[in-house]
Formats: structure tokens, C-alpha cells, sequence
């Protein structure tokens, strides 16, 4: 991209040409660089200076219910993620990957199955598409309460009516079955955005590609395996990516649905109890956290290159 | 590209033949019938007696709306519904006036006469998304308690403006990626200043983008649970708090959890049927433009 630079005290001074367009470079780097610093200097006053602060704090001993000064530690609090005092976040840790892959994949699989069977012209199709959405909409922790005291609970779910209905025993599921019971509503609130932002890909195909693979006598599965699927991997690769963002810093949900019980507390659940809820663990908390950070960041990458390779070997 | 045009498709991946393809209508009817069914669920029980909602599952009942005037009515010492509206709404919309005032630019500045290395810009907000919440939670709680910042509204603005930014970037780069090169140049020989360009040329274009993304913005701060909790939990906190104080631990409390819910949720269920398809538009294109 180049631009012709006008500058009226362009040419007039005495330093030499070269010198002169140097400056004029710079000046334009400058001035297309300038609307985009409030906003990267926000996110890094607001976002990253703080995760700095976490990384000092992971490094000491720190307890705020106690007058004692913090002190330097190293990485002891590191060391002692292993020991058996810890099993607790470990416990959290399994729990927060297994909620977020299986939250992640599931509502990939439903989302991407509600997008081919909207993706069809029927009647009330921008009716049923609005119905599909809405669960997304849905505040989180409205969801959360709704599934547990009217769809999951023992005495007036109606997931339990309806057991009964067939002759099956009452299920108390958000104590029996924690995990999956956060899950199941993950799944209903991000199956529609996944399903929107299939339904974003599906829509943009190239009709003529897919016509002439008809004319060529294609089958329709074989068309959607060798020619959607593929068009369709940046979509599904976005919709992993954003899910996986949202899905792995899960807090609402918990709160609300399991809030506290042992074997559905994730890790920011854990981490939020074990310092300013209550538990004052400053230093340790923050070296829970310094984990977390480094495993969304690489289960962002993994689920991406999955993906990918999945993907690569069908076509 | 007509993401969601309405112009009638030749071929669809399923349906070629009319008996399947009625089915498989009736079928995503079903569906969709379903996936809606806890949140009518949820309606129908905020009109209900509380006797009535803690009992069988029925629908034959007669409708009130006093469940929606016990939870309306202020409570002393409690937050109260009218105190967490106008607590959600001035958090909510000063922070999405935030957000858009420094991401308007931004997008311009990746977009529209790209600086250099707006790739590696662009990537860095959006990796700001993956830093988890509890990644800062800690030193932010303690800024703000040195500050005297827990318990005000201006705390969860600060956050909810860096929340929701990198995500406006990201969606307006996409919307301002459409516009015309030419009209920009035009507006530049004409002397148009930066301001200008965007003012006069460019948010008319993108207005609907522009709106699009400060809904979204709006739904998610809305929506926000855990810095209200976490970081306000007394008198200036928002409605999904004030939702969840309806869950009571004793004696019957679904009605009234449901109506509180239906009001909750209400504002930003209409705001998103509204927009739904540049919603969704702009979060997909950005992947791909």
C-alpha cells in the first residue's frame, strides 16, 4: 500500500532528500498508528499489567488475613501443586478439562447438525431459527437456575415428570451427576452459536461448485463431505476457537447449579474460593491461576490443530 | 456475500426428495420447539401461584401477576429490582460508549488505511480474550480495594469496557473491511480530515455494524455474573446478582424466581431476535476476511 504523502513544508528545509522522506515515513507510520493506541493501551493497562501482578504474586507466600509481610518464595508454590495438600486443585483441574472439552464438542456436534437442517427452505424458518438462538441470549445464571429448580429437580423437574411418566425412578441430577448436569446446560446455551456461525458458512458457499458437483453425479453425502466440510473448517475452527475461550472460564453456571459441591468445580470456581471468596490464599491462588492461563492457551492450540488434522485427513 | 439471503437456494445439503424434505421440516420443528421449552417453561411458571409452580408440572392454572409485583417491590435492606435495573443499565451502556470509543478507531487504524504489522495488532487484542478471568482477578480485587473501588459501579464499567473490546475490534475490523477503498480516497483528496472520514463517510456505511457490535457488547455486560459478584456484591450490584438473591433456602420460591428471571432476561432476548443476523455476520466475517 503506498500513499503519496502532500506536506506542505515538504521539500523546503535543508536536510537532504533521503532524511526528508525518512521523516515523512515516519510521520505517516505515526499518524496511521495513533487511532488504534487508547484502545492498546487500555487493554494492556487493564488486562495485562494485572497478569503480571498474578505472576509476582504466584511467587510469594502471600495470605491476606494475615499481618505478617508477604515473602518471596520462588517457586515453591509451583513444587507444591504435586504434594498431596493439593489434591483439590487437581481434582478442579480434571473437572475444568473435562467440562470444556465435552462443553466444546457437544455443542459443536448439535450446533452443526440444528445449521444443515436450518439451512433448507421451509415454512417458518426465521421462526424456528429466532426459538434455536435464544438459549444463547439467555443470561447465564437465569439458565442455571432454570434447569435446576425446573427441569432437573427431584420433585418438580419436569425432566423427572417425564421419567415418571414412562415408570423410571425420580434422579436427583444436579448432586448425583454434578458435572453433567453443567454440561447438559453449556451444551443448550452454545449449540446455537455454534449452529449460527455454521449456518454463517454454509450459507456462503459457492452454489456453482456444488451444482456442477451434482451435474458430475455426486451423492449428497459425498458432497458435504469433500466439498462443505471442507469450505466449512474456518467456521468450525472460529466456533472452537470462541467456544473454547468462553467455555474454559465457566463460573456462572457452577455458581448456581453445583455452587460448591465437590466433584464439579472447575478451576475458577476453585481459584475465586481459595482467594477473595473467602480463602485469602493470595500467593497459592495466584499460581493456580498462572496454570490456568498457560492451559487455555494451549488447549486453544490443540483444539485447533485437532481440528485441522481431522479435517485434512477427510478431504 | 449475502450471509442469510432470503433468495431461494438450489440445493440445500439435505432434502432432494419432497417426502424427506417435509420430514426433516417437521423434525427441526421438533427441535426447535424443544430447545425453546425450558424458557416458555420458565414464563408460564412466573404467572403461577407458588403452590402451584412447587407441585406437579400442569398448565391448566390461573394466571397472576402478582409473582411480577412481590419481585418489583422494594425490599428493605435488600437490593432491590429498581436498583439493580439502573445499576445494570448505567454500567451496561456507559461502558458500551466506552468500548466503541476506543474501538471505532482501532478498527480504522486495521482496516481502512492499515498501519503496519495490523495482523500481529489484531491477533494481540484477540489473545487478550484467552488471558481467563482469574488470570487478573486477584490484583484487580485489591486495586480496587485500595482504590475504594469495591462496591461502586465505576469498577465494573472499567472492566466491562476491557472485557468487551477486544471482541468490538475484532467485529468492526470486519464491517469496516467491506467499505469501498475509493469513497475513503475520495474523502481524503478532498481534504477530509480523520475525523471527518469517519464521521461522514464511514459510520454511515458501517452504522448497522456499528450497532450490531455495541448490542453484543450491551448482551454480554448484561449478562456478566462474576465480576458483579466477586467485586460489588452490596448495594450497587446488577440484575444477575439481584436474580440469583431470589433463590431463597427455604419455602417455596419458583414463581417468584421465574418472574424475576422473565424480567431479567426479557431485555436482552428482544434486543438479540432484533439484530440476530448482523450479530451474527460480523463475529463469522471476521474469521475470514
Amino acid at each position: 500500500m503506498s500513499n503519496a504523502v502532500v506536506d506542505s513544508d515538504a521539500g523546503t528545509t535543508a536536510t537532504s532528500r533521503a532524511d526528508e522522506v525518512k521523516r515523512l515515513e515516519r510521520r505517516e507510520g505515526w499518524k496511521r498508528r495513533l487511532p488504534i493506541l487508547p484502545a492498546l493501551i487500555y487493554t494492556i493497562v487493564v488486562t495485562q499489567i494485572p497478569f503480571l501482578f498474578t505472576l509476582f504474586y504466584s511467587l510469594t507466600d502471600w495470605r491476606i488475613d494475615k499481618v505478617e509481610p508477604r515473602q518471596f518464595v520462588g517457586i515453591e508454590n509451583y513444587t507444591s501443586l504435586t504434594s498431596e495438600t493439593e489434591k483439590f486443585f487437581r481434582d478442579a483441574a480434571w473437572v475444568s478439562v473435562q467440562m470444556t472439552v465435552m462443553a466444546v464438542l457437544f455443542s459443536l456436534i448439535v450446533g452443526t447438525l440444528l445449521a444443515i437442517l436450518l439451512d433448507r427452505q421451509f415454512f417458518g424458518q426465521g421462526f424456528i431459527r429466532t426459538l434455536l438462538i435464544t438459549p444463547f441470549l439467555v443470561m447465564p445464571v437465569v439458565a442455571g437456575l432454570m434447569w435446576k429448580t425446573q427441569m432437573l429437580n427431584f420433585n418438580f423437574g419436569i425432566i423427572n415428570w417425564l421419567r415418571n411418566g414412562v415408570g423410571l425412578e425420580s434422579v436427583e441430577y444436579a448432586t448425583k451427576h454434578p458435572m453433567a448436569s453443567v454440561i447438559l446446560v453449556l451444551v443448550w446455551q452454545w449449540s446455537p452459536f455454534m449452529m449460527l456461525i455454521v449456518l454463517a458458512g454454509l450459507q456462503g458457499q459457492d452454489q456453482s461448485v456444488l451444482e456442477a458437483a451434482r451435474v458430475d453425479g455426486a451423492s449428497t453425502f459425498g458432497i458435504f463431505r469433500q466439498i462443505t466440510l471442507p469450505q466449512l473448517r474456518p467456521f468450525l475452527e472460529l466456533g472452537t476457537l470462541l467456544g473454547a475461550i468462553y467455555l474454559i472460564q465457566v463460573y456462572d453456571h457452577i455458581e448456581v447449579i453445583v455452587g460448591g459441591q465437590p466433584g464439579a468445580n472447575n478451576l475458577p470456581f476453585y481459584i475465586a474460593q481459595r482467594s477473595i471468596g473467602g480463602g485469602n490464599r493470595f500467593g497459592l491462588a495466584s499460581t493456580y491461576s498462572i496454570i490456568v492461563v498457560i492451559a487455555s492457551i494451549i488447549i486453544a492450540n490443540i483444539g485447533l490443530r485437532v481440528l485441522s488434522n481431522l479435517l485434512e485427513d477427510d478431504s | 456475500m449475502a450471509v442469510f439471503s432470503r433468495s431461494p437456494k438450489p440445493e440445500p445439503v439435505l432434502g432432494q426428495n419432497r417426502a424427506v424434505g417435509h420430514l426433516l421440516s417437521f423434525v427441526t420443528w421438533i427441535i426447535g420447539l424443544v430447545f425453546f421449552f425450558p424458557l416458555f417453561w420458565l414464563t408460564v411458571n412466573g404467572f403461577k401461584e407458588e403452590s402451584v409452580a412447587s407441585a406437579d408440572p400442569t398448565l391448566r392454572f390461573d394466571p397472576t401477576l402478582d409473582r411480577f409485583a412481590e419481585v418489583t417491590e422494594a425490599n428493605s435492606g435488600l437490593l432491590s429490582f429498581a436498583e439493580a435495573f439502573s445499576n445494570s443499565l448505567w454500567v451496561v451502556l456507559i461502558s458500551t460508549a466506552f468500548v466503541m470509543v476506543l474501538a471505532i478507531p482501532a478498527a480504522y487504524a486495521l482496516s481502512i488505511r492499515p498501519m503496519k504489522m495490523w495482523r500481529d495488532v489484531l491477533f494481540f487484542f484477540i489473545s487478550t480474550k484467552f488471558l481467563p478471568i482469574v488470570g487478573i482477578i486477584m490484583p484487580v480485587w485489591i486495586i480496587a480495594r485500595d482504590l475504594n473501588l469495591l462496591g461502586t459501579r465505576t469498577v465494573l464499567v472499567v472492566l466491562y469496557t476491557a472485557m468487551n473490546l477486544p471482541l468490538a475490534v475484532w467485529m468492526l475490523r470486519s464491517f469496516f473491511a467491506e467499505v469501498p477503498k475509493e469513497l475513503i480516497e475520495a474523502a481524503q483528496i478532498d481534504g477530509c480530515s480523520l475525523l471527518g472520514q469517519i464521521r461522514q463517510v464511514l459510520l454511515p456505511i458501517v452504522a448497522p455494524g456499528v450497532a450490531a457490535t455495541a448490542l453484543l457488547c450491551v448482551i454480554f455486560a448484561w449478562n456478566e455474573f462474576f465480576f458483579a459478584l466477586q467485586l460489588n456484591p452490596t448495594g450497587a450490584s446488577t440484575i444477575p446478582v439481584w436474580v440469583n438473591s431470589q433463590q431463597k433456602f427455604q419455602g417455596q420460591f419458583i414463581a417468584t424466581l421465574s418472574a424475576a428471571s422473565v424480567l431479567a432476561t426479557l431485555p436482552v432476548v428482544i434486543a438479540g431476535w432484533i439484530a440476530q443476523k448482523r450479530m451474527i455476520r460480523g463475529l463469522a466475517m471476521g474469521a475470514i476476511k
